[in-house]
């Protein structure tokens, strides 16, 4: 028995030797998998015009429902998408979506993304409804690791 | 007047050290855990977490106290009391020091010189089963009561096996003071005459103190929290302080009688003494991160059966030593 003892005591001291796994949160993160499904965004293509045609494919895909998109016509001078149409509004209750991923499949236009951000608490749940400007990127350049999440050559290219 | 003062002064310092070393204790507890398991610990609040117990102090003592409807609520109230103060009277006679000289003043570095000290060391932690059982039975619970009870049997039954392993110092330095038994080790410590003597105290000493492998009277897996399942924020705090509390005091019994007590080469006295201290706590905690739980019966099997017949034969051999070798 206290050879028993003594042996589980040199492999405790033999464990509290070892690189320790904790990853310290706030200051280290985790980096996520390629394919982890965090909060959505909206890209734009590469002249600056955004991607989103106002299709409402994602609503429709979308099995809670959390998706409401509202579409306008372009201006011809200064359009705001590549389309005839642009989304007006295009707002997402991150409370209700569960983050399944159908709206990134059904987008034509490879427009909404679900990018790795995954900190986007808050205190209110009304702060949890976002509007397009919160997912709108100014430059695709600035989230890499979204380039992969559609393939380029199954969007719609009418345009 | 001034050897009242000072008195007065050494009581709070040595409660005051006590109460702290018994709350860092916890940190440490956590830390060793952390270093065993491969995680860090706590280390968020202030540096290396070393302000970690004082907010769990704060947050405890905020809490709610929760007293069950059919408690015997004086009872209840006063056991956690009654569990302290032991704990805490106890430290009282082990020496931490050599005389030292301050302003003036010639101060003994221990609170009381009691010719019987080791005696009232073993009666003090005597009444500490009586904060258990009372507060086990008070809370009018089936686990506080079954684990009251496991752990006044098993503070009983080791208690006898912890006297006789320090019998065999005792015999050879001819005193009960615990002065008398550092003064007695100025050549060498007694862990080299009584090596028997000292395992068995150490095994023992988990026993008195409730800590694993021996501490089924808390065995969270069948009894959920043991004799302090009812017990909530700080009638919950006193009783961890003074489990803290036995465990340094025991340490401290087993620096002083096997260790050599403060003595050391090079450091201060009292330097040494907390070394000495902090390393059985250290090795306290090993063992717990180490060591599965004893089954019940095994406990007091091994208490009964293996350890009191060998202490008993250990307390005779040396008393045929000594009287074989005129030590």
């Amino acid at each position: 028995m206290f050879i028993a003892i003594f042996k589980g005591l040199w492999l405790t001291l033999k464990h509290s030797w070892k690189t320790r796994e904790t990853i310290q949160y706030p200051e280290q993160k985790e980096s996520m998998p390629k394919g982890y499904r965090g909060l959505h965004k909206l890209l734009r293509w590469e002249d600056g015009l955004e991607r989103c045609v106002g299709c409402k494919l994602c609503s429709a895909a979308c099995p809670v429902d959390c998706i409401y998109v509202e579409s306008e016509e372009n201006d011809e001078n200064s359009p705001v998408s590549k389309g005839e149409r642009y989304a007006s509004v295009y707002e997402i209750n991150e409370l209700r979506c569960i983050f399944c991923g159908y709206c990134e499949e059904a987008c034509p236009v490879g427009a909404v993304v679900l990018s790795n951000e995954y900190e986007f608490c808050a205190d209110d749940r009304s702060k949890f409804l976002y509007k397009k400007d919160d997912f709108l990127v100014e430059r695709n350049d600035d989230y890499p690791e979204l380039k992969n999440r559609y393939s380029e050559d199954k969007l719609l290219t009418y345009f | 007047m001034a050897i009242a003062g000072i008195i007065l002064i050494k009581v709070v310092v040595v409660f005051t050290v006590l109460l702290i070393l018994a709350a860092y204790m916890t940190w440490m507890e956590r830390r060793v855990f952390a270093l065993v398991q491969v995680r860090i610990g706590p280390n968020r609040v202030g540096p290396a977490g070393l302000l970690q117990p004082i907010a769990d102090g704060i947050k405890l003592m905020f809490k709610e106290t929760l007293i069950p409807a059919d408690a015997n609520k004086i009872v209840f109230i006063l056991a956690p009391a009654l569990t302290l103060i032991p704990a805490l009277s106890s430290i009282a006679v082990i020496p931490f020091g050599d005389q030292v000289v301050i302003f003036g003043h010639q101060v003994d570095l221990f609170l009381a010189d009691v010719n019987i000290g080791i005696l009232y060391i073993f009666a003090l932690s005597g009444l500490g089963v009586y904060g258990i059982v009372l507060g086990s039975w008070s809370s009018n619970s089936k686990y506080p009561l079954l684990g009251g009870l496991r752990s006044a049997a098993q503070l009983i039954s080791y208690e006898l096996s912890l006297g006789m392993s320090l019998l065999g110092v005792v015999m050879l330095s001819e005193t009960l003071s615990l002065k008398g038994i550092v003064d007695a080790q100025s050549e060498m410590p007694f862990i080299i005459l009584q090596p028997l003597g000292f395992i068995l105290f150490v095994i023992c000493m988990l026993a008195e103190t409730n800590r694993a492998p021996f501490d089924l009277a808390e065995a969270e897996s069948e009894l959920t929290g043991g004799f302090h399942t009812e017990y909530s924020s700080m009638h919950f705090a006193v009783y961890f302080l003074a489990e803290y509390c036995n465990m340094i005091t025991l340490s401290a019994v087993g620096a002083t009688f096997f260790l050599g007590g403060w003595r050391g080469p090079f450091l201060p006295p009292v330097i040494w003494f907390l070394i000495k201290v902090i390393a059985f706590m250290f090795f306290f905690m090993w063992l717990r991160a180490t060591t599965p739980r004893l089954r019940y019966d095994q406990l007091m099997n091994f208490g009964w059966k293996v350890l009191l017949p060998i202490s008993i034969l250990n307390a005779l051999i040396t008393a045929g030593a000594i009287t074989f070798f005129n030590l």
